[in-house]
């Protein structure tokens, strides 16, 4: 059985079908992009994953456990949906960072949070030394994502490229299973996206899994052991890079890949 | 004797500052829950509450007085609140509808990426709300709310339609003894108090202009 195990995924918007029965495996330390033109599904996927949108049907499973089922979602207490929405990281397009706190608290607020919540259950933890390993945990996240001399910084005062690294940071502070990026460099000036890029590609390194929905088609190459193409709420193609790229079999997928060729040619 | 109208003045003016903080510190909260139930999502709740908002808004807060006031009274034949609280309750109410409108504005210009952000890391909607969302709510809210408390300071003086003696009523009181001029006076006691509050307002709009949002 795979990692992440998604069943027939449908939801729908009113009368609009977004998703028509996603069938999608990651398997562990794998990073899958998907591709797809606007509109085609692949964010609202993405979501459904994060628990942000509800699936009308559909299973998923993690590592053999089942996060989520349509049939029985709404009988499940908030407090379990949150629990499970935690094994996933979520990277927004519009990096969506707290604008109020500088950057170390960006990333440290939600374990400070659940620290807090530990503490309440577990009189025996020492609130200082928990607190300190979590600070450390987040100088060591900034390290690697280049941002120490930022720590102190607010939002406002960062680049776009700045901001999404700290939303990436912020994201693996909660120690994620699967990393989710919705593409990430979308918001971003040109020559911003490379710092950014730079970022993801060096958690590759790590071996996280990872799940990517992009528009950056050479990274989607570089970087992916997997790349779906979803049109129209459906999986229409998926394989390696090589395969989905330098060989696609669905006339969708040729069109899409000519037209963005076309687009990076003007 | 300018001393002792000075004093007599001040006397009122008390009044007029009792019934300002007291408007302030019941109708901040009041607001807040009159504004979640306008934006509530059961609809027969917030149907009610727009209804009510549309009532004390569309309504002037003169007659709103002398209905809290009068109204008891004619109905059943009981006087249940005093002068004082009458006013009280009335400037409280209609203070509440506004404060959450202000509050409503703000709390839905908050995008929604703040609240995926929260829900993704995991916090609950309380945590979401007074971590996350509730500062940028105030940053956005103070000028409008300042406006809104300045008017109130000055909105006391209708206090006087059922002889409640604030300062403007002390002022009329020399009036018809024939002195005109304390009428006028009243105006120093409002300028020097709503320019403390600007002052006030200003020193927290610095204090929250350390970050953008």
């Amino acid at each position: 059985m795979a990692y992440l195990d998604i069943k027939n995924f449908c939801k729908k918007f009113g009368e609009h079908e977004v998703l028509k029965g996603i069938n999608l495996t990651v398997e562990k330390g794998e990073v899958v992009s998907i591709i797809g033109s606007s509109g085609s599904g692949k964010t609202t996927l993405l979501r459904c994953i994060n628990f942000l949108e509800t699936p009308d049907i559909g299973v998923m499973t993690l590592d053999g456990e089942t996060l989520f089922n349509a049939e029985t979602v709404k009988k499940e207490k908030e407090s379990v949906l949150r629990a499970k929405r935690l094994n996933f990281g979520m990277v927004f397009q519009s990096f969506n960072l707290f604008p109020q706190y500088c950057v170390m608290s960006n990333i440290t607020l939600a374990p400070l949070l659940q620290l807090k919540e530990r503490v309440k259950k577990d009189k025996t933890l020492n609130l200082a030394e928990e607190k300190q390993k979590i600070i450390e945990e987040a100088e060591k996240l900034l390290e690697k994502t280049g941002l120490t001399e930022k720590k102190n910084a607010y939002p406002y005062e960062l680049s776009g490229g700045q901001q999404q690294r700290v939303a990436i940071a912020r994201a693996l502070a909660l120690k994620p299973k699967i990393l989710c990026f919705d593409e990430p460099t979308s918001a971003l000036d040109p020559e911003l996206t490379g710092e950014v890029l730079k970022v993801i590609r060096s958690l590759k390194d790590e071996d996280r899994t990872m799940i990517i929905v992009t528009h950056e088609m050479g990274f989607a190459k570089n970087v992916s052991d997997k790349v779906v193409f979803m049109a129209n709420g459906v999986i229409e193609e998926e394989g390696t890079p090589k395969a989905v790229f330098d060989n696609p079999k669905s006339e969708k997928l040729k069109a899409f890949l000519s037209n963005v060729k076309d687009k990076e040619g003007e | 004797m300018f001393w002792q109208i000075t004093l007599d003045l001040l006397e009122g003016f008390g009044n007029t500052c009792l019934l300002f903080f007291l408007t302030l510190v019941l109708a901040i909260p009041l607001g807040l829950l009159v504004a979640f139930g306008a934006m509530s999502k059961i609809k027969p709740l917030k149907a009610v509450v727009k209804v009510f908002i549309w009532i004390i808004r569309g309504t002037p807060l003169m007659l709103q007085i002398l209905v809290i006031f009068y109204v008891p009274g004619l109905l059943f034949e009981v006087n249940l609140f005093s002068r004082m609280v009458s006013v009280l309750i009335a400037f409280v109410i209609n203070y509440a509808c506004y404060f959450a409108e202000i509050y409503r504005g703000g709390i839905e210009s908050i995008t929604k990426g703040q609240y995926e952000a929260g829900q993704v890391l995991g916090m609950t909607k309380g945590q979401i709300f007074f971590k996350v969302v509730l500062l940028q709510v105030i940053k956005r809210i103070v000028p409008p709310m300042s406006n809104e408390i300045i008017t109130l300071v000055k909105d006391t003086s209708l206090a006087r339609v059922i002889i409640v003696v604030e300062i403007l009523k002390k002022a009329e009181n020399w009036a018809t003894k024939g002195l005109i001029w304390p009428l006028f006076y009243t105006g120093v006691y409002y300028l020097l108090f709503v320019g403390l509050l600007t002052l006030l307002f200003r020193a927290l709009e610095k204090k929250l202009s350390y970050f953008k949002a």
